[in-house]
């Protein structure tokens, strides 16, 4: 019995050991050891005007492009779990092909939109709107629509299986009691998928801090997150102790969110 | 049954969102026809050009070939563990199934950038001992893609499994089978749909890797993502627009048939 159980478990739990865990363990040698060996790079890290800095904006961008692409996510998928059957499936079609498209060709798709030869401004300038190009992209505008636009269908599926389980009649009773539907959906629909939208906020929170491609395409190196900061102290003005202390620090504070909110969803609140 | 279907204003509000969904993707088209050399859009004038960069430079057709080789590698072997781990957990509900899953969910769970920079360690001392397996390497890349795509082939096993009953693999052990005949003639079975599922899930994301190929490639295992992200990063090159747009066609080709196939399927029953 135990030598099957070995014979199950071990071959992956051995592989992600030794390809993963121990790595992991090297990083955080490196966090202490480069240059020199002490905490150094940790005092760096979160004292460096520069570095903290590039976290304030990653913490500020990612909580605004949260709450953006949980709140546009929210309307579609209302539609998605709510609406007619024809309407059901066009707005299916609309989250899965993004979905399975990947995160560079989406980030293309960006530039192609918004850069200074992209179609807005073309058109815009064809059609006399425009003086003179608008700068869409190479900039944080660009970088919020960018994660905005991966993100959605990733808040969508949290937010599905919160709307499925709202029981119909629970709407149809505040119906029957006068409230308008406006105030069904305020009051009643939206309080009842709550565990749905907070679970849709963390996830994209988490996805949205460790981003790393389409900052550093439509950011232009103009607005660094912390992710693009790493490689950037890695492979382009190599400084690995520094790069090393802020993966390890990045680590710990998603490990802490994801505990508290584990805590959280455990707790009283359900 | 759903009697309170969405107003009018709800289905304006989505329609934007689909809108703003959509909009990125289509945008790509006009830019692959252009004729010029840098990314404008294609005004009186159409032009194959970037298409037919793609079919004669040589780079793009064995970026492609690297990716489905490493996709494949990846897939199989990530699949293959997950599959044993996911049954290992199913079949004897260890004590500490929670840590053992917390290790396997690991990669999936931490910020994309980390793991890269973890990898990038991993495969740099792999190569200070041989050539083969290591940073920049066909299965350097192949075993980091795995670490990365295993967590979502492990979610997708247990996910079929919770719905195998778990009387049938009683059943089979009281007659007397094995393990092996519980595994592979009874169990596998029933979780095929979910086996498949895996085998597809973790080659498409082996497939469009990006974060953690960066940081461990550089000339040598030119993935196409890779060698799209070159294209990208300065001076954006409109053969870009014309791969992301044959990639494009192959997902929304993809998604329709299996729409198409679901209604079909639904309209049986």
């Amino acid at each position: 019995m135990l030598r099957s159980r070995l014979f199950l478990l071990a071959p992956l739990l051995i592989f992600l050991a030794l390809a993963y865990l121990i790595p992991f363990l090297g990083v955080m040698r490196w966090s202490v050891t480069l240059p020199e060996p002490g905490l150094g790079q940790y005092k760096t890290a979160l004292t460096d005007p520069l570095v903290l800095s590039v976290i304030w904006r990653t913490v500020r961008i990612c909580a605004l492009v949260t709450v953006l692409a949980v709140a546009m996510a929210y309307m579609i998928t209302l539609l998605w779990v709510r609406g007619g059957p024809v309407m059901r499936l066009f707005v299916e079609l609309c989250i899965l092909i993004p979905f399975w498209i990947s995160v560079l060709t989406r980030a293309f798709g960006w530039l192609a939109l918004l850069s200074n030869r992209g179609i807005i401004n073309t058109w815009g300038q064809d059609l006399g709107l425009l003086a003179e190009p608008l700068t869409l992209v190479r900039n944080e505008f660009g970088v919020v629509l960018g994660m905005v636009h991966f993100l959605i269908p990733f808040a969508v599926f949290p937010l599905a299986s919160a709307m499925r389980a709202v029981d119909e009649r629970v709407l149809l009773a505040a119906r029957g009691m006068g409230a308008s539907r406006a105030r069904v959906f305020w009051q009643v629909f939206v309080p009842m998928t709550k565990t749905g939208i907070f679970g849709a906020l963390l996830l994209v929170f988490v996805f949205a801090l460790g981003f790393f491609v389409t900052p550093a395409l439509l950011g232009g190196g103009r607005s660094v997150l912390v992710a693009e900061l790493i490689w950037l102290r890695i492979f382009q003005s190599p400084d690995w102790g520094l790069g090393a202390a802020i993966s390890v620090i990045m680590m710990v504070a998603i490990g802490l969110l994801l505990m508290l909110t584990m805590k959280y969803a455990k707790g009283p609140g359900r | 049954m759903i009697t309170l279907k969405p107003g009018l204003l709800a289905t304006i509000l989505a329609a934007l969102v689909a809108v703003f969904l959509l909009m990125p993707l289509i945008a790509v088209v006009p830019v692959s026809f252009t004729p010029g050399r840098n990314l404008s859009m294609a005004g009186d004038e159409w032009s194959l050009r970037h298409y037919r960069a793609l079919i004669e430079n040589p780079a793009w057709g064995q970026g492609v070939w690297l990716s489905i080789r490493i996709g494949l590698v990846a897939s199989l072997f990530s699949t293959a563990l997950a599959t044993a781990f996911a049954l290992g957990i199913w079949m004897l509900q260890p004590r500490f199934a929670g840590i053992y899953m917390g290790i396997a969910m690991l990669p999936m769970v931490a910020p994309p950038v980390v793991s890269a920079l973890t990898l990038y360690f991993f495969l740099t001392s792999l190569s200070q001992w041989n050539g083969v397996i290591g940073y920049d390497t066909f299965f350097g890349v192949a075993l980091a893609h795995s670490v990365m795509v295993a967590p979502f082939a492990v979610v997708l096993i247990t996910v079929a499994l919770s719905q195998v009953d778990r009387r049938i693999d009683l059943a089979a052990r009281s007659m007397g089978a094995g393990l092996m005949t519980r595994v592979f003639r009874i169990i596998m079975p029933n979780i095929r749909f979910g086996l498949i599922a895996a085998l597809f899930l973790s080659f498409v994301l082996s497939w469009e890797e990006i974060g953690v190929t960066l940081f461990i490639t550089s000339v040598n295992a030119v993935t196409l993502p890779r060698l799209m992200w070159m294209g990208l990063r300065d001076n954006i090159d409109p053969a870009i627009a014309a791969i992301s747009v044959v990639l494009i066609a192959i997902v929304v080709a993809v998604v329709l048939i299996k729409t198409v196939m679901q209604l079909r399927q639904g309209q049986q029953r």
